[in-house]
């Protein structure tokens, strides 16, 4: 468990980031921050592994305070997955990925061994372990940056806007391999985006954030569709331009079992399926990323 | 043309290379400029890298980099080198005045190698220490395990032009006596032998082309794999392009 203790940073240039945050991150979970930029999503994320210290407030890992613990040492046990990659140019993707597992004086077979199996884990293959990062395409330097984050098995995993910078298909694919990472390595995941779809599709508990960090909703994606606490957060996600709104087009003539849908602004936005004329209900239940709540909100999914 | 000709039969002539009673032989000469460009350097390095590391890595005293190469290129070395001659006494066991001469090839080698250590660092990506640090390198695995490969090739560039000003410092030395390769040229000026100062010449170019073309080789060799020569920038990774037009799908062979 990550807790933020009204945490605000001020830089020295006199911009104040993140003004008196407070917030519990649960273990186990995916929480994602989200918001526009400049919002301070970096500056919380780099909070935890002490990247930047905070001016003001405490940070506490499982209840200790990360301020009392050296920043190389914290550093080496949480991962950390960046927008570009930040790999070192000079080393081999497999090096890379073991840079965390050299620091930590692993011996080089056993060091080579789990970077090999981390390709795997993160879906490279491992004639790539020999390249140079920049050998590689955007999307599969973004795979190594996980690799490498996940190298020294760490329980909390820092992923900043890693699927930014690539494109929306090789982006689909990031997301499901890390939904399925979070699944199967039971990670603390803290997520930052300024992407709602992907907040919401990732997040189990999701924050949506304004200027200086500042809540303006925390809850699961379903609580947040369901229930925007303000104007900022209808806009933010899009509820109050009918975006996730959908009507069947009566216009439209169905071909087969499929009804077309739209959006408040008359644009189709799929289809969905009913038998003679009627809208199918019941067969799929709405997916459950968080363990805890799942009260359906059929309509929206 | 015919000149040159002659300065290089000077110097292929057996008699020119052990000094006598009248003139100075080229082997002595040639030792001492070796000599003293290799305690010169020596020193110069030992001084100007870790200072030069230590502004690249802090981005501490950057004026100070930029403000000593300055000064170093306006002072005009022939009169700094008497001064310094004058002024700094001779040291008993010490060979006629080498220590003031020492003083003043590192005066004027340290800038050059400064700028190098310090141009190399800061040459190196931001974001590249930047995740270095994230991953939990201390800040001596920055320096040594990323800034220093990565900007080795600015590095080794300020060692090389060290090298050739310490050598061509070193020439100006024998202006005021101190024997170096320099000592044909000034020799055969007063002499009026003009093949006697083109053989000097040559002498004192060879030198300076041999140690280059050796540095030039070490910077090749330093330069990371994968990393352009010149241009450690990463580039711009944000849209995932690549460091530089290599073939994917080449495969890449490398012993550990
Ligand atoms: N090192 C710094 N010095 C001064 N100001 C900074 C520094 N880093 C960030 N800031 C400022 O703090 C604010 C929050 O920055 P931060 O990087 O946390 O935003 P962000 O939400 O991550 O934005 P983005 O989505 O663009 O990445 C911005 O106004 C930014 O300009
Ligand atoms: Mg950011």
């Amino acid at each position: 468990m990550i807790e933020f203790k009204s945490v605000s940073k001020l830089y020295p240039d006199g911009t104040r980031a993140v003004d008196d945050f407070s917030v519990v991150i649960p273990s186990r979970k995916t929480t994602v921050f989200v918001g526009s930029s400049g919002c301070g999503k970096t500056t919380l994320l780099r909070m935890i592994n002490r990247m930047v210290d905070p001016t003001d407030g405490v940070i506490e890992i499982d209840g200790d305070d990360i301020a009392k613990t050296e920043p190389v040492h914290l550093r080496r046990g949480i991962g950390y997955v960046m927008q570009n990659s930040g790999l070192l140019p000079h080393r081999r993707v497999i090096d890379n990925v073991a840079t965390v597992l050299f620091l930590n004086k692993v011996p080089k077979p056993q060091a080579y061994a789990r970077a090999n199996e981390l390709l795997d884990t993160v879906g490279l293959d491992r004639s790539l372990a020999k390249r140079y990062p920049g050998e590689l395409s955007g999307g599969q330097q973004q795979r190594v940056g996980v690799a490498r984050g996940l190298a020294a098995n760490p329980n909390i995993l820092l992923m900043d806007e890693p699927f930014g910078a690539v494109d929306p298909i090789v982006r689909v694919d990031l997301q499901a391999e890390t939904m399925r990472l979070q699944r199967e390595l039971d990670k603390t995941i803290v997520f930052v985006t300024h992407d709602i779809d992907e907040a919401f599709l990732l997040g189990d508990q999701v924050l949506i954030l304004e200027k200086g960090a500042k809540i303006a909703q925390q809850g699961t994606p379903e609580e947040i569709l369901a229930n925007p606490a303000s104007d900022f957060v209808a806009n933010f996600i899009g509820a109050d331009r009918g975006k996730r709104r959908l009507t069947v087009d009566s216009k439209v003539k169905p071909r087969g079992d499929d009804l077309v849908l739209i959006d408040a602004g008359g644009y189709a936005a799929g289809v969905i399926s009913a038998p003679d004329g009627k809208l199918a209900t019941g067969t799929a239940s709405p997916k459950s990323r968080s363990i805890s709540n799942k009260t359906s909100q059929a309509g929206d999914a | 043309m015919n000149l040159i000709i002659e300065g290089f039969a000077w110097i292929f002539d057996p008699a020119h290379w052990t000094t006598s009673s009248t003139s100075q032989g080229i082997s002595e000469a040639f030792v001492q400029h070796i000599i003293l460009t290799g305690i010169s350097l020596l020193l110069t390095v030992l001084i100007a890298v870790p200072l030069g590391f230590y502004i690249g890595h802090s981005g501490r005293g950057r004026q100070v980099a930029i403000i000593s190469s300055n000064v170093a290129r306006a002072v005009p070395s022939l009169g700094l080198l008497t001064v310094l001659i004058l002024a700094i006494p001779i040291i008993p066991g010490i060979p006629n005045n080498y220590l003031a001469y020492i003083i003043v090839f590192v005066l004027l080698g340290i800038p050059p190698m400064l700028a190098g250590a310090y141009a190399g660092l800061e040459s190196v990506d931001r974001e590249t220490t930047d995740a270095a640090r994230a991953v939990g390198m201390t800040e001596w695995q920055v320096l040594t395990k990323v800034e220093i490969p990565l900007g080795a090739s600015l590095i080794v560039g300020g060692l090389r032009s060290t090298t050739l000003q310490i050598v061509a410092t070193v020439t100006i030395g024998s202006f005021l006596g101190q024997v170096s390769l320099g000592t044909f040229i000034v020799d055969g000026l007063e002499q009026g032998d003009f093949v006697k100062m083109i053989g000097g010449a040559i002498l004192v170019a060879a030198l300076a082309l041999v140690l280059d073309g050796i540095l030039a080789l070490v910077q090749r060799f330093v330069v990371p794999r994968r990393v352009s020569r010149g241009s450690i920038d990463t580039g711009n990774t944000a849209h995932g392009m690549r460091l530089r037009a290599s073939t994917p799908g080449t495969p890449i062979t490398e012993g550990n």
